[in-house]
């Protein structure tokens, strides 16, 4: 019996009941990816998984923390898995597990634990990682690739090679050459080559991409996260491949097309909805997802990295406190007038 | 005749709200049952907002059922009655149904079971004036019975500046488990009515709506039937079911759309809200001359018979729930709901007249909330908050005792329904947090005001002893200025003899003048003392009115 104050009842949610139906919203996307591009990401998301657990615990216990409390929680699972599915589906062991460490020790504890951290650790990973091993990061299955799951594993665990034959750039690399080398090839016929570039986004990709769309649908449905940042995200990425698309079809992709390539949709609807590192207010989402969406196309478009979703978000969870602060809704009763 | 469960009206709605389960059902399967007679009853003084009714009665003394005990101090204040006839035992301390536990003066009567009513003047109504009748709703201890035990004399008068339009009479009870004003509008209708009456006389409002929740058919078409038998042009609304819709400003938002702020009042805005029950009892005491000496009380929760009773005020918790059969596990009592209540810390405080609902507490019905984990900002409690705040920052602040910023976020706009802490998925009881930064906020601006008044008073008394100062210095000074004068001249006189003598009889009187200027001047060292002890007197004198008075902004 508490003596602490009303109410009485139990709250039926709970932070392990978030990041659990977070997780199990992934669950499409998963399979896809591992039936349609490479059976090995199932690999990493155990590497990750157990990396990542590994660090909860060490930290949880350092600073003395219940562990079955926190350990159980889901929040370092979900992180462990983002990391997997944002990362070369073939990379070194050693590359998950160092990211996932980072997220988790460095990006999440340091910070303070869960709901303190300022930065999304899987973003953090991701922008670490691409930063300290640019061409690791860079190397992603070749579309159509053959190769058993235990020759993936192999080189996973480092015991083949990964050779260029089986892996390369990813579709919006191939944009963003083809936007640089002016005039060689347009971007449409690029996009023409449907054994690359699928359907809409990539081959495979796509439909990982649509999963992943699905997933939030899913989440969206049982409340777990809001419309309001995906929406924002969609729409501006959308407008402003829209806008330069409509400017020079033979140099810009269309929107469909940056909608389902890389990280877009799971970046829309599993990251920029992380409650912590992101907005809270309603119209403080509406921001903190529109700008994301501009960054990110700029940056996969424009800079220097095959995709942007990373650092938009890592730059707007700086901004996020504030934009927080600046769009307090008027309280009841006061609405209409300055509160 | 099945009764319309929607609203003819368009009606509004507010943000947030939840939908806990209702759990009302088990406790209106009987009629309202009076309970018997207690040994002893506890009455409390001070029952209502406002200042402290002052004892009419000593010890010894026999009171009759509805005699007044307690007068009203001020206009904001109200009365209290025997609840039945006795003898005063005493006026003491006494336990209080309240979450800390604290003691107020109460009158302890024995009960002689005799049941001797007190002279009961049913006046004229006709003849009354409007202030007759604020007057005689206040001598009849008349109280908001929704909780909130706000004087209802001082909620009848309508604004000066803004015409009255929308009267509600609140049938809400949007509480949990509480059914007692469902059990009132079910078997009391026409005296609701009656009372709604009242009130409408008073206020003349544009329109009068009774609302109530559309979980409640039975009350909802008994009050449609007395309004028609009455004959009065009142609009019985069902209103959705959603807590909190019961509570005063979201009912009058869902009405009327109208959205009063915390800081004003809702006649300001051309509105006013009585709960039904207090709309009963200002019938009965209007028109039958009735002081407010009980309620209705629902007895629920782990119990074997779930009913409500009319209880006397001043029974205790404990003899009350005892007529609900609590089963042996029961390992608590929750006065108030599940949302708002709280556990009572002594179930020897007596039933007052915000007491609406008991509840057995038992693990299996509330089981312990789990442990809290740290805030992930995941928005929800801000989605539910009727209020459109943002709980997680008012909790960020408070836990960091940054009161200020806990103030800028509109920490006193919350009514402390406790939406949040139902759905955050951290479990945090943030309620408790804000509890903890109100009466922060309070202490501190107690202290401050405290300090400020002791400053004040030290420095009026520090003026007050300059000027006296002053003018015994005067009165020395002219004193010794006499004295030197008549010295001179004695010396003038002896001066013709011996003009040394002259001289040093001058010297004299000049040193008596100066040093009776300098007495004057020296500050006394018993003064810097005093101001510490004034410091101390003020602290004492904050302490004693927090004690007292658990809601400061009720006195204003
Ligand atoms: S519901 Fe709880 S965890 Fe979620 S934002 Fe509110 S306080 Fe934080
Ligand atoms: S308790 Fe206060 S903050 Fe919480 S929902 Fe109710 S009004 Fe809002």
């Amino acid at each position: 019996m508490s003596l602490i104050s009303a109410p009485h009842f139990r709250p039926e949610d709970s932070v392990r009941k978030i990041m659990l139906t977070t997780c199990a919203a992934l669950l499409p996307g998963i399979a896809i990816y591992a039936w349609l591009i490479v059976p090995a990401i199932l690999t990493q998301l155990l590497i990750a998984s157990a990396a990542a657990l590994a660090g909860e615990a060490l930290m949880l216990k350092m600073r003395g923390k219940p562990l079955g409390l926190f350990l159980t929680d889901g929040s370092a699972l979900l992180t462990a898995w983002l990391i997997a599915l944002t990362f070369p589906p073939l990379s070194p062991w050693w590359l998950i597990v160092t990211g996932t460490l980072f997220a988790i020790i460095i990006t999440k504890h340091l910070f303070g634990g869960l709901g303190q951290n300022v930065f999304n650790p899987a973003m953090m990973a991701f922008a670490v990682c691409i930063v300290a091993f640019p061409a690791l990061m860079s190397q992603w299955p070749s579309p159509g690739l053959q190769l058993s799951f235990a020759d993936q594993n192999r080189i996973i665990f480092g015991l083949s090679p990964l050779l260029d034959s089986i892996a390369g750039a990813t579709p919006l690399d191939a944009l963003k050459t083809a936007l640089k080398r002016e005039g060689t090839i347009g971007v449409p016929e690029l996009l023409q080559n449907r054994q690359i570039y699928g359907a809409l986004a990539g081959r495979g990709w796509e439909w990982v991409s649509s999963a992943y769309l699905l997933g939030g649908l899913f989440l969206l449905q049982r409340r777990i996260i809001t419309w309001h940042a995906p929406v924002a995200f969609i729409v501006s990425l959308a407008a402003l491949a829209g806008l330069l698309w409509w400017f020079d079809p033979s140099r810009f992709a269309s929107p469909l097309f940056h909608l389902f390539a890389g990280g877009a949709t799971i970046g829309a609807f599993f990251v920029i909805t992380d409650p912590i590192t992101g907005c809270a207010t309603p119209r403080g989402q509406l921001i903190f997802g529109a700008i994301v969406g501009l960054l990110d196309y700029l940056i996969r478009v424009f800079g220097g990295y095959p995709d942007g979703v990373a650092f938009a978000v890592i730059l707007m969870n700086i901004a996020a406190p504030l934009i927080d602060a600046l769009t307090q809704p008027p309280v009841f009763g006061m609405k209409g007038k300055s509160p | 005749m099945m009764s319309k469960l929607k609203s003819d009206r368009p009606l509004y709605r507010f943000n947030g709200g939840v939908h806990p389960p209702g759990y009302k059902e088990q406790s209106t399967r009987e009629p309202i049952a009076i309970a018997p007679l207690p040994q002893r009853l506890i009455v409390p003084l001070h029952q209502s907002i406002g200042g402290t009714p002052r004892p009419l009665v000593k010890p010894g003394d026999r009171v009759l059922k509805g005699q007044l005990i307690g007068a009203a101090d001020g206009w904001i204040s109200s009365t209290v009655h025997a609840p039945t006839s006795g003898i005063v035992r005493d006026i003491a301390l006494h336990v209080q149904p309240h979450p800390s536990g604290l003691s107020a003066l109460s009158v302890l009567i024995d009960v002689d079971g005799k049941e001797e009513w007190s002279e009961r003047n049913p006046p004229d109504y006709a003849s009354l004036t409007p202030d007759d009748i604020r007057r005689l709703i206040q001598q009849a201890g008349i109280v908001g019975l929704g909780g909130a035990v706000f004087p209802t004399h001082g909620k009848l008068t309508p604004s000066a500046k803004f015409p009255m339009e929308d009267l509600v009479i609140n049938g809400g009870e949007c509480e949990p488990y509480m059914t007692c004003d469902d059990m009132i509008m079910r078997e009391r209708a026409e005296g609701i009515v009656r009372g709604a009456a009242i009130f409408r006389d008073l206020m003349q409002p544009k329109r009068v709506m009774i609302a109530i929740e559309d979980n409640k058919p039975e009350a909802i078409a008994a009050m449609r039937a007395a309004v028609q038998a009455v004959g009065e042009p009142f609009e019985v609304v069902p209103v959705p079911t959603l807590y909190p819709a019961g509570c005063a400003k979201q009912l009058i938002r869902v009405l009327t759309g109208k959205e009063v702020p915390v800081s004003r009042r809702s006649t300001d805005l051309g509105a006013q809200c009585f709960n039904v029950a207090t709309a009963y009892s200002a019938w009965r005491a209007v028109c039958f001359g009735e002081p407010m000496i009980s309620r209705v009380v629902t007895l629920t929760g782990n119990v074997g018979r779930a009913h409500n009773v009319e209880a006397l005020f001043g029974t205790p918790i404990e003899e009350l729930i005892a007529l609900a059969e609590p089963k042996p596990d029961t390992d608590g009592i929750l006065v108030g709901g599940p949302m708002m209540g709280f556990l009572a810390p002594d179930t020897a405080a007596p039933i007052v007249k915000s007491t609406n609902c008991l509840i057995a507490h038992s693990p299996d019905l509330f089981p312990p909330r789990a442990p809290e984990m740290p805030c992930i900002r995941c928005g929800e409690c801000a989605r539910v908050c009727p209020q459109d705040l943002q709980p997680y920052e008012l909790y960020r602040f408070a836990r960091a005792r940054n009161f200020g910023k806990a103030q800028e976020y509109h920490l006193f706009d919350c009514i402390e329904c406790g939406s949040c802490a139902y759905v955050c998925s951290s479990h945090i009881p943030l309620v408790h947090y804000f509890l903890f930064a109100k009466s922060e906020i309070w202490a501190r601006e107690r202290e401050k005001k405290a300090a400020d008044q002791a400053r004040d008073r030290f420095q009026a008394k520090q003026k007050r002893e300059e000027r006296e100062k002053a003018e015994k210095a005067e009165k020395l000074a002219k004193a010794a200025a006499a004295q030197a004068a008549k010295k001179a001249a004695e010396a003038a006189n002896l001066g013709a003899l011996d003009p040394e003598a002259a001289k040093k009889a001058a010297i004299a009187a000049a040193q008596e003048r100066a040093q009776a200027q300098r007495a004057a001047a020296q500050p006394k060292n018993t003064e810097a003392l005093t101001a510490g002890q004034q410091q101390e007197i003020a602290e004492i004198d904050a302490r004693r009115a927090q004690a007292g008075v658990d809601h400061p902004e009720s006195s204003s």
